[in-house]
């Protein structure tokens, strides 16, 4: 672009009078910044234009101090100090109401994610109480079902008492002939120690010949102590001895635990 | 770049910068506003309160933008043109002539021998009428170009023309 060309084509003039775009505005301040003679172009045209004007005006000279009074904050707060107040009011009722939408949401949420623990708590809980109803429930039918063997007339009772080896201890045998099965109700016995687990013998008395039932392996872990083995035998009596993990094949008369005979005999 | 300098220190509501700028564009001001409301109290008042306005607004001036100058005057014909339009200036029926600016300077008695204004009078008496009406038109009035060429029955171009020639010659006068 020629400079000169430029700055006789007019532009210059009307960028003074403002009829420039924004555009071309932001043109002519470019091209000000980088040729001087743009520059000095304007600001001759715009000195000549205020001498003009000036020579319109009333001859008043109108000093600064006159309006020098309207432009500090005293007079800036008088003049907006109708609105201001109001201005202030609707700010802080704003800001308060937005505060508190905000809280109220903060709240709400709170109070949703605190329900959402509880409703997971009584979850957990119901889950729970209703495996300890099953539990209960299975529970109870085996001590109905306990009851039941135990009140069959069929069912001959036999009370092992205890031994030497341990005079407290007692037991207590429930022998159905007809299935060939006894329940043994072992609560009277003591826990076992490590490595020694109860075998249960089926004896007959002449010649007395000890036949093992087997041994209870899961004394400690049964909740009722109630045990249930197979036993084929003519028994005249029941025993039951301790010993060594996985069972003896003759019985440890030393630590006979308890005896017990049938009544008829 | 003085003048750059006093408006940036303007924006920052610098109040000596204010004042020096203040004075440099008073008599410009009022007589642009002079020539539209024809009334010296009137003018001496809207003068002031273009001023004021142009302090408190000062952020709104962007210098990329345009001139100071033009920014300012433009406040103070927008400001002049709204007291016309009012109801109270109206009802004093101000007796608004289609006089130029020329006819005020023609009238201003010749007391005043400065000699921008003997500058300016030379100007006037030797000055086309069709540069008086650009001017008037483009630079006291705030019309646009082509606003300018619609009452000037005018085309565009030549009113860019003419607008360059006329400023020239004023610059020969005055500066």
């Amino acid at each position: 672009m020629n400079i000169n060309d430029y700055i006789n084509s007019g532009i210059l003039e009307l960028y003074v009078a403002g009829q420039l775009s924004e555009k071309e505005s932001k043109e002519v301040y470019d091209l000000m910044l980088k040729h001087p003679e743009v520059l000095k172009e304007v600001l001759e045209i715009e000195a000549a234009l205020v001498k003009l004007t000036a020579s319109v005006a009333p001859k008043k000279d109108i000093d600064f101090n006159t309006i020098k009074g309207r432009l500090n904050t005293n007079s800036e707060t008088k003049v907006i100090s109708l609105n201001r107040p109001k201005t202030k009011w609707f700010n802080y009722t704003g800001w308060a109401a937005a505060v508190v939408l905000a809280g109220g949401l903060i709240w709400t949420i709170n109070q949703k994610s605190n329900l959402e623990d509880q409703i997971q708590i009584v979850n957990t809980e119901k889950d729970f109480l209703e495996i300890q109803m099953e539990t209960s429930k299975t529970d109870l039918a085996e001590t109905k079902n306990l009851l039941n063997i135990i009140r069959d007339k069929s069912i001959i009772n036999i009370p092992l008492e205890g031994q030497a080896a341990a005079p407290g201890a007692y037991a207590n045998v429930y022998w159905d002939k007809n299935d060939d099965t006894v329940y043994l109700d072992l609560q009277g016995l003591p826990e076992p120690p490590e490595g020694k687990v109860y075998q249960v013998w089926s004896l007959t008395l002449n010649p007395l010949t000890p036949t093992s039932l087997g041994t209870i392996d899961d004394f400690i872990q049964d909740d009722n102590k109630i045990f249930k083995l197979k036993n084929a035998n003519q028994s005249q009596a029941f025993g039951i001895t301790l010993e060594p993990a996985g069972g003896s094949k003759s019985p440890t008369l030393e630590q006979l635990y308890t005896l017990g005979a049938l009544a008829s005999i | 770049m003085q003048l750059e300098l006093l408006v940036s220190k303007f924006k920052q509501k610098d109040e000596k910068a204010f004042e020096k700028l203040y004075n440099m564009y008073k008599d410009s001001m009022h007589g642009v506003i002079y020539n539209i409301v024809r009334d010296n109290d009137i003018a001496e008042e809207i003068m002031q309160d273009v001023f004021i306005k142009a302090w408190h607004k000062s952020d709104s001036y962007d210098a990329t933008k345009g001139r100071f100058f033009t920014w300012l005057i433009n406040i103070a014909r927008n400001a002049a043109i709204d007291k016309t339009r009012s109801k109270a200036y109206k009802n004093a029926s101000k007796n608004l002539n289609s006089d130029f600016f020329v006819d005020i300077i023609e009238s201003q008695d010749n007391l005043d021998n400065s000699t921008d204004a003997i500058g300016i009078k030379k100007f006037v008496d030797k000055l086309a009428k069709k540069c008086i009406q650009v001017i008037e038109l483009l630079y006291f009035k705030g019309f646009t170009q082509k606003e300018a060429s619609e009452a000037l029955d005018m085309p565009i171009g030549t009113i860019k023309t003419r607008n360059r020639n006329c400023i020239k010659e004023l610059r020969e006068s005055v500066l």
